[in-house]
């Protein structure tokens, strides 16, 4: 019998031993023929007038073959990097796309904007033909901060973008908010800061362009989660190279977190470099590097309030977000902090009207586009700080204000007032299971404790849901985006019943080779092992729009699952050839076609064989091979979801907040692989982790530098820093995804931030604390402590 | 200058600038690109590799200061594919790895710790891993792959 392995089996990943044994093949470790060497020259200052570059004594150094300028790339009619989803503004007006080249002409607009690519025979010979490039600025009054951008004596850092605003836009309906508030018996207000992020993906982005001039062909090897999407945008809008004579690689790439699901400068730049050098050019970022030119993520300030009746009970929301844009628009920008933000303020609750306001804002720093659950950790973030301080000045139990305004199960569907109209989801028997899991009856006599050793020690809870599995076409367009959100797989049925998959979705850390692989096991009754996932490469696959936003699985495996259905279909056309017997009468069960009530079967791997040996197939009806393709767009988002709860330690002498204990409930819909999938959202939930206890993009507003620009200034989380985590299922099956999942990559970060701030604030809160902001770092906590004491011992 | 030192138990002798570090020499000279090169201030441990037994970060070390000594990278540390050290077995058995880009270094560094400490602890693990960043497991399954490694190594001495 053939060994199958289906959907909800863990095997070890097909994608493992390469990598154990050093033999992963990424873009850095590729060398091609007579390849050349690039390294980029970066503005040094956050904003200011290009006034020349002289680039001969670069060009007359040790091994240097060219310099490239903005000018050159302009000379030459290459594009603007394009905006992949616009929005439009609450008049109706598109929001503000100013160029964006690939090298700064003119002007730069933050610290890390190039200015200059200098190619070589070698790295150091690049590098050191970056330094003797003279570039002669006039530097110009700069602003990084998001508010202050908005001010009317800010600097002006695009023409076409008067007082710095990207969009002023809003969803909801005000009124309705506004006639709320004036009848509330109780109104909760914040104001918080989701602070920049840096994603930090250990594979630092790196680029290889190829010209064969003989062919007239382009190859791009690049860092990239989406390489069909970086085709047609860096294709059709940048270099214009015709779509069939542009190939564009993904191998394997080491961790994304959306960090790479934009269209790159680096990767236009290097592949426009070898068409003018016929020949190969290689980039590869160093880190500190990275830290200045991958997109960042977050970077909202927010103003928040929340109606309340007497009882506790939410009657509207009111948001306003200021969004930090950065010096240009990268691929998502302005879409996160608006489509992919606000549609979730209704979290897991029942909140009759919402409205919301958000303004993106140009400043001088690095671009800002979507990281790890783009938009939706910030929605939650405001949506959980919200109901835990509305439960504190109301004097309701946390978990209880939560139970009275959750959805309940039955409500599902349930439609918010904010697009989005959730399927299915149980946040009630998530948070009931998280908190016996959780031990918080227990919580008392270890705060108790910790009291006793002269710690603070706080609980948290939090609650989310998000949209993912991007997107439905047609909403998307209607929302802005400019292209289509299907997927598309291949199902290539060899001779011997071994199978190759082609899909569009990028693994990158996820497992795919491993996950795909099962659903074709299942479906088809194919050996695990005779099944190859292959994706990642334009002139393999044949379409796809890549990975991000926890759509892999949920699209793409849609795709396949979609694909595989027509492959048993062929199978059982051919069968019933064979068989003489009618189409309908034909089944495909436990890897056999079989005459329905007969003995007569024969296994997949006959039929397979048979395909491509059609000596008497009626040629008009039925043809040889036994391949299929199909596309699938999906008819809603998915809407994972759960509860988190945690428990901080707080030393008061030194402010360090130590994780004591963490515990998730998750709804991700049906799990292919548990093992693949409680590995994503311990992954996710130690990011977001990151993000309440440590990491922080800080710009220094006088210089315009980014201080944390290095591992030594940006703190990523370590081993020592998380506690064993505690992660249970608790699915309810997707309603319209053909395999009912929901996608599992962003729940960790979405849910874990808000929890450990919660715990934070509830562990200062006989401070008279009200409010955390990220990081919640050693040095924040003990100023907060300090003050307070200085305060407390002055009354 | 010329540079002579056992790497994976073979004798290599190979041409470099003074200047060179261990981690371009293997990656660029050797084509031994199973070391990763993740950032430029010797924090991340991506390019951690073995100098006589003990774990060291490629990254910041002279290719010139290998000269004579033994080198073993995440290349020589299984027999072969078909015959891997415990310590990977155990990162494939655990889902130690996502993304794979941080694991040479992972492996290197608990092949390290384990021939220092047997027993180790989980919060000796987690210490000793302090230097090794990993951004896609939340190091869950890294700390248990390696106190199941560490089992396993026990068990082959």
């Amino acid at each position: 019998m053939t060994n199958t392995i289906g959907v909800g089996a863990s095997p070890k990943r097909k994608e493992d031993l390469r990598f154990l044994t050093g033999k992963g093949r990424y873009v850095a470790d590729i060398k091609r023929p007579n390849m050349l060497m690039g390294a980029f020259v970066r503005s040094p200052h956050p904003h200011a007038e290009i006034v020349s570059i002289d680039i001969s004594a670069a060009l007359a150094a040790p091994g240097v073959r060219a310099v490239f300028t903005g000018e050159d790339m302009k000379a030459d009619e290459v594009g603007s990097l394009p905006v992949g989803w616009a929005i439009t503004d609450r008049h109706g007006e598109p929001c503000k796309e100013p160029p964006h080249p690939p090298i700064a002409h003119g002007k730069v607009r933050y610290v890390g904007d190039a200015v200059a690519f200098v190619i070589a025979e070698t790295q150091e010979q690049a590098e050191a033909g970056a330094e003797l490039v003279e570039v002669d600025y006039n530097v110009l009054p700069h602003v990084t901060g998001v508010v202050e951008a908005l001010q009317s004596d800010a600097p002006q850092i695009h023409e076409e973008a008067p007082g710095n605003l990207c969009a002023d836009w809003e969803l909801g309906d005000a009124a309705a908010v506004n006639a709320a508030f004036d009848t509330a018996e109780h109104v909760t207000s914040i104001e918080l800061v989701n602070q920049r992020l840096i994603g930090n993906p250990m594979e630092p982005r790196a680029a290889i362009g190829e010209y064969e001039p003989e062919r007239g062909q382009h190859t791009l090897w690049t860092t990239s989660q989406f390489p069909h999407v970086v085709r047609l945008l860096m294709g059709e809008f940048v270099l214009g190279i015709p779509q069939h004579k542009l190939r564009v690689v993904a191998p394997d790439v080491g961790g994304g977190f959306g960090v790479k699901q934009f269209h790159y400068a680096e990767e236009a730049v290097v592949t426009w470099a070898a068409s003018k050098l016929g020949g190969a050019v290689k980039w590869v970022a160093q880190r500190s590097e990275g830290f200045i030119s991958d997109a960042h993520g977050r970077d909202h300030v927010t103003q928040a309030e929340i109606a309340c009746d007497a009882e506790g009970h939410f009657l509207a929301m009111r948001v306003k977000t200021y969004a930090n844009m950065g010096g240009y628009l990268s691929t998502f920008g302005p879409n996160i902090p608006t489509n992919l933000y606000a549609p979730l303020l209704s979290g897991v609750y029942r909140i009759p009207a919402i409205h919301c306001e958000v303004m993106t804002v140009f400043t001088n720093t690095v671009p800002v586009d979507a990281y790890r659950g783009a938009g939706r950790p910030e929605a939650t973030f405001v949506v959980e700080r919200l109901v835990d301080t509305a439960a504190l000045e109301m004097g309701i139990d946390k978990l209880e204000i939560r139970r009275r305004n959750m959805i309940p199960t039955e409500a599902y569907p349930y439609q918010t007032p904010v697009i989005v109209e959730y399927d299915s989801g149980d946040p009630m028997g998530c948070l009931d299971r998280c908190e016996v899991l959780a031990d918080v009856a227990g919580f008392a006599g270890r705060k108790a404790a910790s009291e006793a050793a002269g710690k603070y020690r706080g609980m948290g809870i939090s609650t989310y849901v998000e949209a993912c599995g991007l997107a439905p076409s047609r909403l998307a367009g209607q929302l802005g985006a400019r292209s289509g959100l299907y997927e598309s797989a291949t199902v290539r049925v060899h001779p011997s019943g071994a199978v190759t998959v082609l899909i569009g979705t990028h693994n990158h850390g996820q497992g795919h080779e491993t996950t795909f692989a099962q659903i074709v096991s299942e479906r088809l009754g194919v050996p695990f092992e005779d099944i190859d996932i292959v994706f990642g490469d334009t002139d393999k696959v044949q379409h796809g729009l890549g990975t991000y936003g926890s759509r892999s699985l949920v699209v793409g495996g849609a795709a396949l699952n979609k694909a595989a259905d027509k492959v048993i279909l062929k199978g059982r056309k051919i069968a019933a050839h064979q068989f003489e017997a009618a189409l309908e009468d034909v089944v495909f069960e436990n890897g056999a076609f079989a005459v329905a009530g007969t003995d007569r079967k024969t296994p997949f791997a006959d039929i397979a064989g048979s395909a491509y040996v059609p000596f008497d197939f009626p040629l008009e009806t039925l043809e040889p091979g036994l391949e299929e393709q199909a596309y699938y767009d999906p008819v809603n988002f998915t809407y994972p979801g759960g509860a988190h709860i945690c428990e901080v330690e707080i030393d008061p002498d030194t402010g360090v907040v130590t994780l004591d204990r963490y515990t998730a409930v998750d709804d991700v819909g049906t799990i292919i692989n548990p093992m693949i999938v409680e590995g994503q959202l311990q992954g996710g939930i130690v990011q977001g982790v990151g993000q309440a206890l440590f990491e922080h993009g800080v710009y220094d507003d006088m210089s315009g530098q980014l201080l944390s620009g290095s591992f030594m200034d940006y703190c990523m989380p370590r081993a020592d820093n998380i506690p064993h985590l505690v992660i249970e299922p608790h699915s309810t099956t997707c309603t319209h995804t053909p395999l009912g999942v929901k996608g599992c990559g962003e729940c960790g970060t979405i849910g874990s931030p808000v929890a450990v701030i919660n715990a934070v604030v509830d562990a200062l809160r006989p401070l008279g604390v009200r409010h955390v902001d990220m990081p919640a770092s050693p040095n924040r906590i003990w100023n907060i402590i300090r003050k307070t004491r200085v305060r407390i011992a002055a009354e | 200058m010329q540079i002579s030192f056992t790497l994976n138990d073979k004798a290599v002798t190979v041409e470099a600038d003074p200047a060179t570090l261990l981690s371009d020499l293997l990656r660029e000279a050797l084509n031994l690109t199973g070391t990763h090169v993740g950032c430029d201030t010797s924090q991340c441990g991506a390019c951690v590799v073995h100098l006589n037994g003990d774990s060291v970060k490629s990254c910041t070390l002279l290719a010139a200061a290998v000269d004579g000594q033994e080198v073993r990278t995440v290349e020589g540390l299984a027999k072969s594919k078909d015959d891997l050290h415990p310590m990977q077995v155990a990162f494939r058995e655990n889902h130690g790895l996502q993304c794979g880009f941080c694991t040479p270094g992972m492996l290197m560094a608990s092949v390290d710790l384990v021939s220092k400490n047997p027993t180790p602890t989980e919060p000796e693990v987690r210490a000793w891993l302090e230097g090794n960043i990993c951004r896609c497991t939340g190091y869950q399954n890294i700390v248990k792959s390696v106190l199941a490694g560490a089992e396993a190594m026990r068990e082959t001495n």
